[in-house]
């Protein structure tokens, strides 16, 4: 398997920490409620078909990144940087 | 049909001719009592225990594929009742009991063999951490013995104990731990729930739960539409799919898990061998393959099947425990679908949809929870009152906090169990 | 029998090898197989259930029958196919599965008594009484069950893995594959080509057809040598791509041919991991038998193996002959066989319109019924089209049931292949694996030409993907054989007698019946119930075979029944190439301290603290036990001065404007307020609400922190703020760089620390500038430091932290002159009886399950600011009165031992999981305090200070009564540390 960081090109998943749900970077705010914040650490779409999912170039330039893959057919869709986005969100 | 020894002989002096199906192939009702989605382990023990403890028959089990195709027919088939906390301890030794007896309850012969697991350790931290564990197993009944070196030598004289990158401390002894036949445990389920008028139905897709006024009337499928008032969902790896057929989503995420068999060798490991320090653990299949696995891939993933670095990982793990296997051949490795949970434990439960139960979440320790699980769910979709020994694989407690199953303590990260 | 001329071999170098024992001769270019055939060596295997004896059938990885174990001890390997095997001088090869020999072989009983031991008899027996399955039935099953025998030695061979990239990845070096590989040679293209076989070509090393004019094997042979001179183009022979994985990834084994594995340090096998953009999968295919009554004698064999051992080999695999088939393909074995002398009986087709121009008995519509022969073929029975039958006396027959494309790699990413019935096989679809063309016979392509063609053309679709540019027109095709490929499906023959589908698992056709019969009817419950297809040839024979038959059971068809899945490996692959280099030491790296060599010229022993070593205790004349030298580290420290090495915790460097701002969010409490020289210990919580690590933090300037975290954590903690940063905070002006690495760091512990500091220092400190929790820099003989006052043992203490290269020397130095001062250095025992004297945790009791409540330090989570894991450990369930908490445990009865992993009950409770109190995470014996003392988790533990409960330690036997108390047992006020 094989990921595309933004900074760093395609390099193999041996060099990637893989955390979960990309759902991580949408931290409800502290007292948004039991509900939230179960949503938030436990519950979760699970699609099978394409996901965002964060992942840290760990072995690599340390960049967090959201990468957009498909669960069943392994397929790589995209990926950007986590503080990029974020940051544009913000 | 009974199935004997003798039964055995003389089919084979007359050509094996009056074999009989072992289930039929029922065309679906319009409607049953109830309604059990997937045809796995677990689905087809809970068919069978509706049958058998509770008298309830009128029940269909629907498969998408073929029984017992999913995680039960593709895994590393271990079975043991080695947790240590309160409500993981309680059910596994139910379950242990339950497979203790499970060829004469079934008339199957699933080759449970209790060949003993030990888990080995590999710092003084480490063996305290088992001595916990082993302690509340026997607190629970249940059977634990704790190893030094040579007490593992005597067991698993080939182990590299001179220059491995972990030394051996000692190990968990388990007597009681083991193997059985993983395919034969869906079969003799199947058999058995066939045999009490359990109509199993494969190559029918659930597509739809039917919702009325907050209450289950029953599900569409690709044979048709099919009414019951109690709808069991028992498709892990697929749980949250289904789910979602009724609107819930679950605190699950699918991983892959690998695992490998070798091509056949005349007997070396006797044992269920644990090595955590390294996450791989293997024993040996009766007929002569050294069957192992590791830890996840990590990566959510529905493909059932992983990739190299985590195949070369287990592959390096069992190089420096045990260098003897070296020249085993790896003939097949596979990958299942695993319900990740976020504390590595189980759901048995109502979903908060009247008529509609949940068993998922198994992680990769579903194989051996067949039996345990089979039978608290059926007593729970049976009774409506959760199963004591299940009592705790409550689907709130991660909103509340409470009785929550940590094994491994690394939190609430599906993938981390 | 070798024939007297032809065939790619070496004549003149004659090798000398054994086989069971017994010496025999063969020459260059021999496998085993090719050279046992020319020793009119036929039974060289028993089969798995019914121990049949078997003879080589295929020349090829498939082989299903010659399997054979070579070598002894550390190198012994069984199951090593003799077909793939190159012979080499010295080469000693036994059978297997056989007992007392191959020739007499015991359980060739269980042949006898086959009508019992059918599909699945062993789910239907075996079950009384209970207590016998585990004690007779199973060790009996298992002793007779496997095949070959690992030694029981550790391996003692070498092996490696590697790593190669590439643009185009081509997949097998028979026509399609050269062809592919040379158009994409010549467009620039980087290309690797593997092949199993040490000699590419292909089909046309084993066929006597011509291509550009010349002999198959010698256009191969030049186009070979044009590739490689190429330098763009990697030729990797014995080489079998094993698995195709995401992302253009591969992996392969390679073998390395004798002579080289001899070499010391050399590999026997290599693992590679290539990594492509493109592939072209040209595997060929392989050829299938056709199921009568007695196919498995030894001297049946696939067709084009016989041409094989004819052609390439010069080898005669019977002296009398006879070819049965369904398809065209198979009258060019007759052919071959007559035009090498070889006396061939007959030429029986089953198709009723073939025909044949070959001088030589001919039977159309006819077809091999049955066989004779005790230990090899004697005799074929054939059934003629008007139902007569004949017995025809051969030692040979060649079985051709046609060819099954190679589709296994195709498949590994869990595709299906499609049915063709043109050539009545199963054929890849189109983008099973996204970036892989497949070609030649792989594709269905069944004659030279079209495999050529499929080559150019598969290259061409891959490299015009990458934008490689390429002539617009395909180059002219070498001239070559473009013969139809006719077949007519024939499965099995239907008869008396048993008919092997899978012959190293002994499935026959009755048994897939049996199991259709039995509602075993999905291909997979069949596969599952009898076994077919799970044998080391995973299927390659059988499987297209068998599926027909349970086709047929069930009155469906082919495509209707479908396959089963197609896993890696595609052969089976040793576990030490794929585990290659983590024998021994090698599994995970070493990290070493700088003051490593010190303390073992110290003669501490040295433990494993996760990838880290670290001393256990400091051994001195006289003492005989750990605990000796534990008990006396213990009191210099609490007496005089001690020093350890602390450089294993995790210290990360944090800077920036914001990164006061950064350490309040991450840590329960607050930094902001920290000054700068000041050291604050600080709580992290996953967002869980659990604790996931504690450690201190220093502000060695406005912006700048440095954050130490525990030994086990310094990763996930490290990775954690990287998380928070870039994920949840990303516009704080923030930099984080772990520099544990970097910096040496000693623990300089006890009431004399201050004075042996001062003593090396280059200016001394005082209470006023390094008071308790205080931090600076300070130098040494020039050499910039850091100092940090603060105690992991609870007396006045320092960690004197310096750039590593100065560890080892400054380790010593402080351990000289601790020693001089009555002191000296502590190990990992020491310092974990100091931290339990005063309560202190670590991931012993930081274990993942555990809240800042259970701890005590709810009150450190700040209520003045958010925090990761602040909303979590606010749930109900995290705050329960009820949860085990921290508690102090101190013997009180007879027994004055404590164990960690006991577990707590109420005195006169009996030990059950319904009683269960708590457990003890810690235990030490403290040499201070004169009693052992130890650390657990406790039900309302803090309100049950003074109570007295019972420990119970089911595995070690022993209970104790213990009086609860506050986690502190020394100086609990702290004031040593602080003075």
């Amino acid at each position: 398997m094989r990921i595309t960081c933004p900074i760093c090109g395609e390099r193999d998943r041996r060099e990637f920490h893989y955390q979960g749900a990309a759902v991580a970077l949408d931290r409800p705010a502290p007292d948004a409620g039991a509900e939230s914040w179960d949503d938030y650490l436990h519950n979760r779409e699970n699609p099978a078909g394409p996901t965002r999912e964060l992942w840290h170039h760990e072995a690599g330039c340390g960049a967090w990144l959201v990468v957009t893959r498909d669960t069943v057919t392994h397929e790589m869709q995209g990926s950007e940087l986590a503080s990029a986005l974020q940051e544009a969100d913000s | 049909m009974r199935f004997s020894g003798l039964r055995v002989l003389k089919e084979g002096l007359t050509g094996n001719k009056g074999w009989r199906p072992h289930w039929r192939d029922p065309e679906p009702k319009p409607a049953y009592d109830m309604i059990i989605i997937g045809g796995g382990g677990h689905g087809l023990a809970t068919a069978y225990y509706l049958a058998r403890e509770h008298g309830l028959t009128n029940i269909a089990v629907l498969e998408k594929g073929y029984i017992g195709g999913g995680n039960v027919g593709r895994n590393t088939t271990i079975v043991r009742a080695n947790y240590f906390l309160p409500g993981n301890s309680e059910f596994y030794s139910h379950s242990l009991k339950l497979w203790e007896g499970l060829e004469q309850e079934l008339n199957y012969n699933v080759m449970h063999s209790q060949r003993g697991l030990i888990n080995l350790f590999h710092s003084d931290g480490q063996r305290d951490a088992f001595a916990r564990r082993g302690n509340a197993m026997i607190n629970q009944g249940d059977d634990a013995e704790l190893l030094d070196r040579d007490g593992v030598r005597r067991h698993l004289p080939y182990l590299d104990f001179d220059n491995a990158r972990f030394p051996v401390y000692g190990g968990l002894y388990h007597p009681r731990g083991g193997t059985a036949r993983h395919d034969a445990v869906a079969w003799g389920y199947a058999r058995g729930a066939d045999e009490r008028g359990v109509d199993l139905i494969q190559n029918c897709e659930v597509t739809g739960i039917n919702i009325e006024a907050g209450s289950v009337t029953g599900v569409q499928t690709s044979r048709g539409a099919i009414n019951a008032r109690k709808v069991g969902v028992v498709v892990a790896g697929r749980s949250g799919q289904v789910a979602e057929m009724a609107g819930l989503r679950l605190p699950i995420e699918s991983h892959v898990l690998q695992a490998f068999v070798t091509e056949g060798l005349k007997p070396c490991i006797d044992h269920v061998v644990s090595f955590g320090m390294g996450h791989f653990y293997i024993s040996q299949s009766d007929k002569g393959g050294l069957v192992f696995g590791g830890d996840l891939d990590f990566y959510a993933s529905y493909a059932q099947r992983g990739n190299m670095p985590m195949l070369e990982h287990v592959m390096e793990a069992g190089m420096t425990l045990m260098p003897m296997i070296g020249k085993a051949r790896v003939l097949r490795s596979w990958g299942g679908i695993m319900d990740m949970t976020p504390d590595g434990s189980p759901i048995i439960d109502k979903a908060p949809v009247e008529g509609l139960y949940l068993n998922c979440g198994w992680c990769y320790g579903g194989f051996k929870a067949v039996p345990g699980s089979g039978y608290s769910f059926a007593h729970l979709m049976a009774t409506d009152r959760p199963h004591e020994p299940a009592a705790k694989f409550r689907l709130d407690r991660f909103r509340t906090g409470r009785a929550l199953m940590d094994e491994e303590g690394t939190g609430s990260q599906h993938n981390l169990h | 029998m070798r024939l007297t001329g032809g065939g790619l071999i070496d004549r003149g170098k004659v090798m000398r090898f054994t086989f069971d024992g017994r010496s025999y001769e063969g020459v260059g270019g021999d496998t085993l197989a090719s050279a046992l055939l020319a020793n009119d060596i036929r039974l060289v295997g028993r089969s798995f259930k019914y121990h049949r004896p078997r003879g080589v059938m295929t020349a090829g990885s498939e082989e299903p029958n010659a399997l054979v174990t070579v070598g002894r001890g550390g190198q012994q390997e069984p199951n090593l196919r003799a077909t793939m095997l190159e012979l080499h001088e010295g080469l000693a090869a036994r059978s297997q599965n056989a007992w007392p020999s191959l020739d007499w072989d015991l359980l060739a009983l269980n042949d006898a008594f086959a009508p019992f031991l059918g599909a699945g008899f062993y789910y239907k027996t075996f079950m009384w009484p209970r207590a016998f399955w585990e004690r007779v039935y199973e060790p009996i099953i298992r002793r007779a069950a496997g095949l070959g025998a690992l030694s029981g030695a550790h391996n003692t061979d070498t092996y490696e893995k590697a790593h190669a990239h590439c643009d185009l990845l081509v997949i097998g070096a028979g026509p399609a594959g050269l062809m592919a590989a040379r158009e994409a040679a010549r467009a620039g293209a980087d290309v690797i080509v593997v092949d199993e076989d040490n000699r590419p070509g292909g089909r046309l090393n084993a066929e006597t057809e011509e291509v550009d004019g010349k002999p198959g094997y010698l256009w191969a042979q030049e186009l070979v040598a044009e590739l490689v001179a190429m330098g763009n183009v990697r030729l990797m022979t014995r080489t079998t791509v094993t698995g195709v994985y995401d992302q253009g990834s591969f992996g392969a084994l390679e073998r390395l041919p004798a002579e080289v594995a001899a070499r010391p340090g050399a590999p026997r096998e290599c693992f590679w991991r290539i990594a492509t953009r493109r592939a072209v999968l040209a595997a060929g295919s392989l050829e299938r038998p056709v199921a009568f009554a007695g196919n498995d004698r030894p001297g049946i064999m696939m067709a084009g193996a016989v041409r094989a051992y004819v052609n390439r080999w010069a080898v005669a695999p019977g002296r009398c002959v006879a070819v049965f088939g369904n398809n065209d393909d198979a009258h060019r074995t007759a052919a071959d066989l007559m035009a090498a002398g070889v006396h061939v009986a007959a030429l029986i087709d089953s198709r009723p319109d073939a025909r044949s121009d070959l001088d030589l008995p001919f039977y159309a519509g006819a077809r091999v019924c049955g066989s004779s022969g005790r230990k090899g073929l004697e005799a074929v029975d054939i059934e003629l089209a008007l139902g007569r039958r004949e017995k025809i006396r051969v030692d040979c027959l060649a079985v051709s049931g046609g060819w099954n494309p190679s589709v296994h790699l195709a498949c590994h990413m869990g595709g299906r292949p499609e049915w063709s019935d043109d050539i009545a096989g199963f054929v890849p679809r189109d983008d099973m694996v996204p970036g892989m063309a497949v070609a030649g016979a792989s594709a269905g392509a069944m004659s030279t030409h079209a495999c050529l063609k499929s080559g150019v053309e598969a290259a061409r679709t891959t490299l015009s993907e990458l934008g490689i540019k390429m002539p617009d027109k395909a180059p002219a095709l070498p001239q070559a054989d473009d013969a139809p490929y006719r077949i007519t499906p024939l499965w099995q023959v239907h008869g008396k007698g048993r008919a092997w589908l899978d012959f190293q698992n002994d499935v026959t056709v009755k048994d897939v019946a049996q199991a259709a019969r039995e509602n075993f009817r999905s291909v997979e419950h069949m596969k599952r119930y009898t076994t077919q297809g799970m044998a080391p040839d995973q299927g390659k024979n059988s499987n297209v075979g068998a599926l027909a038959v349970l086709a047929d059971a069930t009155g469906r068809s082919i495509p209707q029944t479908g396959t089963t899945t197609f896993r890696p490996p595609y052969v089976p692959v040793p576990i030490a190439a794929m585990g290659a280099g983590a024998q021994g030491q090698g599994f995970a790296p070493r990290r070493l301290t700088t003051s490593h060599a010190a303390s073992q010229s110290m003669d501490a022993p040295m433990i494993e603290v996760g990838l880290w070593y670290r001393p256990s205790y400091f051994p001195r004349a006289g003492e005989t036990s750990w605990r000796q030298s534990c008990d006396r580290e213990v009191a210099h420290v609490r007496e005089a001065v001690g020093i350890a090495d602390v450089s294993t915790l995790g210290k990360i460097d944090i800077q920036g404007a914001d990164a006061a701002q950064f350490l309040d969010f991450v840590y329960t409490n607050t930094f902001s307020t920290l000054k700068a020289g000041r050291v604050r210990y600080g709580l992290m919580l996953r967002e869980d609400g659990h604790v996931m690590d504690d450690g201190t933090t220093a502000r060695l300037g406005q912006d700048h922190f440095v954050m130490t975290t525990t030994t086990a954590a310094a990763g996930q903690v490290m990775r954690h703020l990287e998380f928070v940063h870039q994920c949840l905070c990303p516009g704080l002006d923030v930099s984080m760089i772990s520099v544990t690495e970097q910096w040496a760091q000693f623990a300089v512990a006890g009431p004399k620390s201050r004075d042996l500091l001062n003593g090396v220092l280059d200016a001394p400190v005082d209470a006023e500038r390094f008071p308790f929790m205080g931090c600076g820099e300070v130098t040494l003989g020039d050499v910039e430091a850091r100092l940090f006052r603060i105690s992991f043992s609870g007396e006045h203490a320092y960690e004197i932290a310096v750039p590593a290269r100065y560890g080892e020397s400054l380790f010593r130095l402080l351990v000289a002159r601790a020693e001089e001062m009555g002191g000296g250095a502590y190990g990992m025992e020491a310092l974990n009886v100091l931290r339990l004297e005063k309560g202190l945790l670590t991931h012993a009791e930081l274990h993942g399950r555990t809240t800042a409540f259970d701890i005590g330090m709810e009150r450190m989570i700040s209520a003045k600011k958010d925090c990761i894991g602040k909303a979590a450990a606010a749930r109900p369930g995290l705050t329960d009165p009820d949860r085990e908490r921290l508690v102090g445990l101190k013997p009180v009865g007879a027994v004055k031992q404590l164990t960690a992993g006991a577990h707590l009950f109420g005195e006169a409770d009996a030990a059950t999981r319904e009683n269960d109190q708590g457990y003890v995470t810690s235990v030490g014996f403290s040499p201070t305090l004169g009693h052992f003392a130890g650390l657990g988790f406790l039900k309302r533990g803090p309100e049950r200070h003074g109570e007295v409960i019972r420990m119970v330690d089911h595995l070690r036997g022993i209970e104790a009564l213990c009086e609860v108390t506050a986690p502190a047992f020394f100086d609990p006020d702290g004031g040593r540390a602080r003075d």
